[in-house]
């Protein structure tokens, strides 16, 4: 089980978190992908100013938006997958 | 600069701030909490009552209350006896500015001729007099006056009283509801809420900055008017000034306020009527006098346990601290149910003297965004807020007027909520949800308040207003978008 943590805390809502994990929702749902990824939101993943900030497993990932979640998602989480 | 509308809080403030201190240092020493009482009361004149001795002697018992007070005794409010001023009870009483006019309206307006005039001066004979204030409203001069104890005065619930030999407070605590109006409006400061500070302090420092565990700050929405007379202290300031107290993230509790509007929704359509459960002064005075109307009560948890319920889920290491204007918090904090979510409740006033305990400078702070929920949640911090938010959230769910019309009811203080619940309880009550708020004109009206000013709800819904989130379902989609455990 891939665990993907979307950071919810404020200064990343503001850069359009929950937006992120809406669209995030949507593509694990589109590529059948329920059962293998477990999508989290946690409270402040740091780095605030480089927001949004993600976590796959023990990675961090910074600088994501709605303009690279695709790309974020087809690098990070569906090619490790598959 | 003062944070404070009167000089009572300032003086809390101050021994907060040196219990604070010494906390944070680690110095909670007999010795040095005994040094307190002469930081605060030094040497000279004294500050307020007859003799500094009596003064330091006072303080020492809200050292004890910042301690933590009395653990024998489960009320989180407790009279400082020697600190009760022991304010006189008369009653009903002419003053000196009688002018023993020619009309004698007092005389004529008394329903029981308890008044005559002697040697032209009003004198109310107190065998007679039911102190039904007649006299006092017909008076031209306002000479007559009704004398109540600002204790007494202040308590809605019925649940203070005057011991008749001590003539000190003293509080029915079969009748308490913690929610604190005492404690505001005593003049002399006599009756104190329980502080946890030292509690809250020993979490951050063996958290050793978050390392160990992480510990989270829930803020409540009146958060929002603490500050109505210095602009310079933006809420963003204050934020970050709680984070270099040593907190990992601050969150709004009105996140969980979304959370439980749409829960309300829920649980009013399936069950038809109910009373909420937000406020645990308004919870705990239904549960003390009319328990045939404690099964209407919601069973949605408080915002505060709501929050901190998503907090402890995400992360179950962390610690949570609720900082409110509420002094019922803290007794709601100690129930079962709640205390496996909420670690601490602090007040404002306390996090004031936390700021103050480490020389944090508010003005010069930096901003941090708090921004977690919807306009709606954060309406809750005044009377009709929650009302509105539950009304948003029938809307939301496209609950048609067929299958469920709201009828809402808003009590404003606890007054109007013993009304609603007499009629209630009678079967009288044409509503089908009552919002029942303790505090005059809601939490903003709050005891632990830094100041109780009429602009508080403008703050509030201004505050409201600025929120990301336009609607509840944004701001609680991201629970809906989680992968189910």
């Amino acid at each position: 089980m891939m665990n993907v943590y979307v950071c919810i805390g404020s200064s990343c809502h503001q850069k359009s978190s929950y937006s992120i994990m809406k669209e995030l929702k949507s593509l694990i749902d589109e590529n059948g992908l329920e059962d293998k990824v477990s999508l989290n939101s946690a409270f402040c993943l740091g780095h605030c100013a480089e927001g949004v900030t993600m976590k796959i497993d023990e990675d961090i990932i910074t600088g994501v938006g709605l303009g690279n979640i695709e790309d974020v998602f087809r690098n990070r989480i569906l090619k490790v997958i598959r | 600069m003062t944070y404070f509308d009167n000089n009572v809080q300032q003086l809390k403030y101050e021994v907060l701030s040196e219990v604070g201190k010494l906390a944070f240092e680690n110095e909670l020493t007999p010795e040095k909490l005994m040094g307190v009482a002469n930081t605060v009361i030094p040497d000279g004149n004294p500050r307020m009552r007859c003799c500094i001795y009596k003064e330091r002697a006072i303080v020492n018992e809200r050292v004890k209350m910042a301690l933590g007070g009395n653990a024998k005794n489960p009320n989180v409010v407790e009279v400082l006896e020697i600190a009760c001023d022991e304010c006189p009870v008369d009653g009903i009483q002419v003053t000196q500015a009688c002018r023993g006019c020619i009309a004698h309206r007092c005389m004529n307006a008394c329903p029981r001729q308890a008044i005559t005039v002697v040697d032209r001066h009003a004198v109310i004979d107190k065998t007679k007099c039911v102190e039904c204030g007649r006299c006092v409203e017909a008076c031209s001069y306002s000479a007559i006056i009704k004398q109540r104890r600002p204790c007494v005065n202040a308590c809605k619930a019925d649940a203070l009283t005057i011991d008749k030999e001590t003539k000190k407070a003293k509080i029915k605590e079969e009748k308490c509801i913690s929610c604190g109006a005492c404690v505001y409006r005593c003049p002399f400061g006599a009756i104190m809420d329980k502080s946890f500070i030292t509690k809250a302090i020993r979490m951050l420092v063996e958290s050793r900055n978050n390392e160990v565990y992480k510990v989270y700050a829930i803020v409540a929405p009146a958060f929002a008017s603490q500050y109505p007379n210095i602009p310079q202290i933006t809420t963003e300031k204050v934020v970050t000034a709680i984070k270099k107290l040593g907190f990992h993230s601050v969150i709004e509790a009105a996140l969980g306020a979304d959370m439980v509007a749409y829960s309300e929704a829920d649980e009013l359509v399936e069950k038809g009527f109910l009373t909420s459960s937000c406020c645990p002064a308004f919870v705990r005075y239904i549960k003390k006098n009319y328990p045939d109307l404690v099964e209407n009560i919601s069973h949605n948890p408080s915002p505060m346990m709501q929050m901190a319920k998503v907090i402890k889920e995400l992360d179950p290491y962390s610690k949570v601290v609720f900082f409110g204007p509420c002094i019922a918090k803290k007794a709601e904090a100690h129930q079962e149910d709640v205390s496996q979510y909420v670690d601490c409740v602090l007040t404002f006033e306390e996090m004031q003297a936390l700021f103050n305990a480490k020389g944090i400078d508010l003005v010069s702070m930096e901003e941090t965004p708090l921004d977690n929920a919807s306009y709606f949640g954060r309406i809750f911090a005044r009377s009709g807020g929650l009302t509105e938010a539950v009304a948003e959230a029938l809307k939301e769910k496209d609950i048609p007027k067929e299958e469920f019309d709201c009828n809402p009811l808003v009590c404003n203080g606890l007054s109007e909520c013993r009304t609603a619940l007499l009629k209630a309880g009678k079967g009288k009550l044409a509503e089908n949800f009552i919002e029942g708020m303790a505090c005059d004109g809601g939490c903003i009206g709050g005891p632990a308040c830094l100041n109780h000013s009429t602009k508080d709800r403008t703050f509030v819904d201004n505050y409201g207003k600025k929120a990301v989130e336009r609607t509840i379902g944004d701001a609680i989609s991201i629970f809906e978008n989680e992968s189910k455990q």
